[in-house]
């Protein structure tokens, strides 16, 4: 039996298509100009906010479909996942898309699961085009996980805000697209945090394992990537990953960020930072992908990180258990090329006055 | 390293690295705006008084209650007290004004779970424990008291 957690795939499934879609306060964040849509009233239209969620959902798929121009019959398969008990969001959803569907639980590492799922289904060629969706809501996250909303609370500085948002991808065997060459497995890893308003140190393990395994397996070393991102560890988790890794002889430089620390705008205070399946999902796709397909970002190591822990465990007494999948996504070398190329053409064109051929 | 002995040596390592809380500024605002709660009940207190001379002293005390619970669900309902709390901390949390929040949240928060599931069930689950600690700490005080 092979003892590695990383598979390679010989297909390489691509993501044809991707949409995001966020609440109004992450539409005053950081990535603000990337999302694709922007709800001006994070209720949605809906009268309560599981229906809220259960909309982003459906809407993130149907337009996730609709920008990789395929035909929504032509999709196979649905792989979706929220942090709801019974992730009742992806699963009601789902209730309204002719697909077979597999939900799947990997707390705010939903993304990377179903892709890693996905892409494995897809370069085993047992499916052809396969939707991947996850999105979570602050304000069903925090009444299922916290306090009610207009509780008078303080939060203290390590806690982070669920995000609100949702995104989908299409993958599929055919067409153009960043393509999906590695996905590393993750273990559950639990270093004995009990606190709940921690949630980075206590995902900050896994992230370390899933990390370590990965360029173990893959022998490869942080500078081969040209963003190794991982996805709601907040600012105190991703400072606890790079001591981590240090102990351990990886060294982070500055490719290496966090979806959550990156989130919102430092005058937004939102303590440590954004967290939520949301989280990566919509920043992989929208920044992330959009890099990907331009070809500014050529390889990418994408590893959002899961807290799986209940209220009903943790009151009693146990400590919160993470977990952390990763996975490589490389940009089409074409668009790789294509952007080298202008880059060197608007470089040749500004220093010798534009009387050198183009792409000289 | 057994795995007992490297989770205490990561929660120190975390315990260590978790940015700490302000305590003067917040100490501070909790005491001011706490401070600013308790006027105000005198000032009611001292109105209902005012306008209502024959009124007995301790009913003027319900009465004033009444109107500062009254506030502060009103101030939940339009979204303003949890803003407060934010800012205040203990020092909104803990008069009276604290337990009616405590209350009305909840019960804004269930109410798409229905009245009786939603309202009536979940209204006190915050507020709960405090009554369920009064109610004892009152029994205990109580049995001391019949033995001295």
């Amino acid at each position: 039996m092979k003892k590695n957690q990383t598979v390679k795939f010989r297909n390489k499934p691509k993501i044809i298509g991707s949409y995001s879609i966020v609440g109004p306060k992450e539409g005053k964040g950081n990535f603000a100009p990337f999302f694709n849509y922007i709800m001006k009233d994070d209720s949605f239209g809906e009268d309560s906010y599981e229906k809220a969620e259960k909309k982003m959902f459906e809407h993130a798929i149907v337009k996730a479909i609709e920008d990789a121009k395929i035909q929504p019959d032509d999709v196979n398969l649905l792989l979706a996942g929220d942090l709801l008990n019974q992730i009742i969001s992806s699963s009601y959803a789902a209730r309204n898309f002719n697909y077979a569907y597999l939900g799947l639980f990997g707390a705010c590492s939903t993304m990377a699961e179903s892709l890693a799922v996905g892409a494995s289904l897809i370069d085993g060629g047992l499916f052809d085009t396969i939707v991947c969706a996850t999105g979570s809501h602050f304000s069903t996250a925090e009444r299922q996980f916290r306090f009610p909303l207009e509780l008078g609370n303080q939060r203290p500085p390590t806690s982070q805000w669920t995000v609100t948002g949702a995104g989908s991808c299409v993958l599929s065997s055919k067409g153009d697209g960043p393509r999906i060459t590695m996905a590393t497995f993750g273990k559950v890893i639990d270093f004995g945090i009990k606190d709940v308003n921690d949630m980075g140190a206590a995902m900050a393990g896994a992230a370390m394992d899933t990390m370590l395994a990965h360029f173990r397996d893959t022998k490869t070393v942080p500078d081969d990537y040209d963003l190794i991102v991982t996805g709601d560890l907040g600012k105190l988790g991703s400072e606890i990953l790079v001591d981590l890794m240090e102990v351990n002889g990886v060294k982070l430089g500055l490719n290496y960020n966090d979806c959550g620390q990156m989130y919102y705008m430092r005058n937004q205070n939102m303590l440590s930072g954004g967290s939520g399946c949301g989280c990566s999902a919509t920043i992989l796709n929208s920044y992330i992908i959009n890099k990907l397909r331009k070809g500014e970002l050529k390889r990418v190591l994408f590893m959002p990180t899961g807290a799986l822990m209940s209220t009903t465990a943790t009151q009693q007494g146990e400590s919160i258990p993470g977990i952390c999948h990763a996975i490589v996504i490389e940009c089409d070398p074409q668009s790789a090329d294509n952007y080298y190329e202008k880059v060197s053409t608007t470089k040749t064109y500004k220093t010798s006055r534009g009387n050198r051929k183009k792409g000289a | 390293m057994d795995e007992t002995k490297r989770n205490e040596a990561y929660n120190r390592y975390v315990k260590a690295k978790i940015p700490k809380t302000k305590a003067w500024p917040s100490l501070f605002n909790s005491f001011w705006v706490g401070g600013v709660i308790c006027c105000l009940g005198q000032g009611i207190n001292d109105l209902i008084l005012y306008w209502f001379p024959s009124m007995a002293e301790q009913t003027a005390w319900a009465y004033t209650l009444i109107v500062l619970i009254f506030l502060a669900s009103f101030l939940t309902g339009i979204g303003v007290y949890d803003k407060i709390g934010k800012f205040a901390g203990g020092g909104s949390i803990v008069p009276i004004t604290g337990f009616s929040n405590s209350i009305t949240s909840p019960a804004l928060e269930f109410k798409h779970e229905g009245i009786i599931y939603g309202i009536f069930v979940k209204m006190f689950t915050i507020a709960g424990p405090v009554i369920v600690t009064g109610v004892v700490a009152s029994f205990i005080v109580g049995l001391i008291y019949i033995f001295i």
